[in-house]
């Protein structure tokens, strides 16, 4: 058995091809029943995306496979072979695997890190699953795929790094006040820009919002969806000393927000640290107030460049998780290697007890009923000890094969000398005897 | 024996020390176990050269130079270790067992044979004088460690500028509080090691205080530390500013512990102070 991959991505393909070969998750368990038709494709998952569209498949012979499954793609959407290839991607083997080890990983994403599409794939294999479209070597692999996101994910400051400019207000934050649990946020100004900003500070545990706007009406507006409450806009500057974050978003064309009342504000908070965002063209807050002790001030450029630095940094944990995944592929392979052999060892096994049985069976007819049932006993499990004994190296042998890559050879000099038929079940050969 | 084991455990110092700086480079977490369990073996290992001292001197080993670095060494690493136990900062290490490394490594440079204990020294004041001193002197050196990761990390944070550090130090609010902690161990230390000298000094040269340059510092020391508690409880000095002070702090006691004995006879020679009994 292989891996193999077939798909096209955002890397590969224009969204215009990418909408017509999607699937929809409604015609997913007759897709999977269809791309496995007859002997070549046993197993399936169909991963379908906004970004990517792949199956991933267990082929018993890699480019029968392949075959199956690009003809399964234009078939099934009713597209002309020829112009769907050019878009198309292949992966055979350790290729194959390596391929959905970093998809899963988010490591060939759009935005690299990025944390849904691993959810999306678990999806895509579980309706698989459920529908019985995986087996053995499937179920393996995609397991395989999620532990080595998750080492990528722990393992590397990959998905850490805040490459949006409200993450990264987030962070800083975090490097300021260590945990957001019960801090205080204000928002001057109820632009949506601020709204995302606070989503996400909020999500991280800040408690307290308070808007302020010159209309009251969208601040009230604004608060309501974060159980805060408004401020008139006269008065936000009483209300500084009782705020960890500042948002600010208005467009005003002069600053709102100057040096003396941030001072203020800071003596009478006893100068427990404040950090203060504006995102708003023209700028919202005197840029001189960074220079206050235990006062931080970012604006749009500065938030940009913080994710600038990020993505930097991020690509250096790429490539540390590149080796995560090289490693990963590297087990996985040696396991289906191990595929390989135990067929083997099962056949060797079955070989040696219909010989033993035979043998046995001849011996207690010449004997006939002058055997006790205690002399039978003894003498069957005579039988059984030296069939175990002899099967004892070759099998050892063959496990200890079974992380080399001259694998097929060993495979295939057991076969032959014990004189097991390529790529036959000892079953059908009973069938045919 | 005492000094040959020093030297052993100055090894492991520094080994330890390598190990903790390792860690902040890799933020591996298998770096940062070793790092701590050779960090504890030093100690251990420490703990039992003192105690191997103690028994080949017959009394405290605190009173030559050589006894003070290695005791002053043993003290950083026991406050280290003892807020590692209750704070999570794993990147303190590197800049707290480096502080150590140094301390031991100077003590096994020192001459370091046991000379008989002069006998104005021969008193119980003699542990308990030294003993709460150096304690809060090695909070006072962890806590200028925290002050000075505090300007580390602030200095990324203010010009914009997040480099490697940034993501290996903790947060702001961790490190003042680390900071803050240290300063509320290591004063009240400071305050009952000097009330004690006063107590002996007061026994045996019969006077509580004689303006004796080390007992001048060891009053600076203390005056500077008073305030930065209460510019901290009173009027929120914190951040910045505490750590700077805290970081000013710490020079005043290494002044007082070595600037007095090697620094000021050069500077006048005439003033000898009290302190100093041996090389």
């Amino acid at each position: 058995m292989d891996i193999i991959v077939v798909g096209l991505s955002h890397k590969t393909a224009p969204v215009e091809i990418r909408e017509k070969v999607a699937f929809a998750a409604d015609c997913l368990h007759d897709a999977l029943e269809r791309v496995r038709v007859g002997d070549a494709v046993p197993e399936a998952v169909i991963v379908s995306t906004c970004n990517r569209v792949e199956v991933y498949a267990a082929a018993r012979a890699r480019d029968e496979g392949v075959e199956q499954v690009v003809r399964f793609f234009a078939e099934y959407h009713g597209l002309p072979l020829e112009d769907l290839r050019p878009h198309l991607y292949v992966y055979r083997g350790p290729e194959a695997v390596r391929h959905v080890f970093r998809v899963a990983s988010s490591l060939d994403s759009m935005v690299v890190g990025e944390p849904q599409i691993l959810g999306q794939v678990k999806d895509a294999y579980e309706t698989a699953a459920a529908g019985k479209a995986t087996g053995l070597v499937l179920n393996r692999f995609m397991h395989k795929a999620f532990s080595t996101a998750k080492r990528v994910r722990t393992e590397t400051a990959i998905a850490q790094a805040a490459v949006s400019v409200s993450f990264a207000a987030v962070q800083l934050a975090r490097a300021i006040f260590g945990s957001l649990e019960g801090k205080s946020v204000l928002v001057i100004g109820a632009g949506e820009m601020c709204e995302l900003a606070v989503t996400h500070l909020v999500e991280n545990g800040v408690r307290e919002v308070q808007v302020t706007n010159r209309t009251l009406a969208r601040a009230e507006e604004l608060a309501g969806r974060f159980q805060g409450r408004a401020v008139p806009f006269e008065e936000f500057a009483y209300h500084l000393p009782e705020v960890d974050i500042v948002i600010s978003s208005t467009g005003a064309p002069h600053f709102v927000l100057g040096v003396e009342a941030v001072r203020a504000a800071m003596k009478a908070r006893k100068q427990k640290p404040m950090f203060l965002i504006d995102i708003a063209v023209p700028r919202d807050i005197d840029p001189r107030i960074n220079d206050l002790p235990n006062v931080y001030l970012y604006d749009v450029d500065d938030l940009q460049s913080v994710v600038e630095q990020n993505k930097k940094e991020r690509e250096k944990e790429a490539e540390k998780a590149e080796r995560i995944v090289a490693e990963e592929v590297e087990s996985f392979q040696a396991w289906l290697r191990t595929l390989e052999v135990t067929p083997t060892i099962r056949a060797l096994r079955e070989r040696f007890d219909a010989i033993r049985k035979a043998e046995l069976e001849k011996t207690l007819r010449v004997f006939g009923d002058g055997l006790t049932a205690k002399q039978r006993k003894s003498l069957e499990a005579m039988s059984q000890a030296i069939v175990n004994k002899i099967l004892h190296e070759p099998t050892v042998y063959l496990k200890r094969a079974a992380g080399d890559r001259e694998l097929e050879v060993s495979v295939e000099a057991v076969r032959r000398l014990f004189g097991l038929e390529e790529g036959e079940d000892p079953e059908s050969k009973e069938l045919r005897s | 024996m005492s000094v040959w084991m020093l030297k052993g455990t100055a090894l492991v110092y520094l080994l330890a020390a390598v190990l903790q700086l390792a860690y902040l480079v890799t933020l591996q977490p298998g770096v940062r176990t070793w790092a701590q369990r050779i960090t504890w073996g030093a100690f251990g290992l420490h703990t039992l050269a003192l105690v191997v001292r103690f028994i080949e001197a017959g009394y405290t080993p605190v009173t030559n130079l050589h006894e003070a670095l290695s005791f002053f060494g043993w003290c950083v690493t026991a406050l280290y270790l003892l807020l590692q136990l209750r704070y999570h900062v794993p990147s303190l290490g590197a800049f707290a067992t480096p502080v150590a490394m140094v301390f031991v490594l100077g003590a096994t440079m020192m001459h370091g044979e046991v000379e008989p204990l002069p006998a104005a020294l021969q008193s119980w004041w003699l542990p308990v004088h030294v003993g709460l001193l150096f304690l809060g002197d090695g909070a006072f050196a962890v806590a200028a460690a925290a002050g000075v990761m505090y300007l580390l990390q602030e200095r990324q944070l203010k010009r914009k500028r997040l480099g490697a550090l940034f993501r290996r130090l903790p947060s702001l609010d961790v490190l003042d509080d680390l900071n803050y902690r240290c300063l509320t161990v290591g004063f009240p230390l400071l305050t009952m090691g000097i009330i004690t000298g006063a107590l002996w000094a007061q026994q045996v040269w019969g006077t509580y205080w004689s303006w004796d340059p080390k007992e001048t510092w060891s009053l600076i020391t203390w005056f500077l530390y008073a305030a930065l508690l209460h510019g901290r409880l009173t009027v929120g000095w914190r951040g910045r500013r505490a750590a700077v002070w805290s970081i000013v702090g710490f020079g005043s006691v290494l002044f007082t512990f070595l600037g007095v004995n090697f620094l000021l006879p050069k500077l006048i020679p005439d003033l000898k102070s009290l302190h100093i009994y041996t090389g």
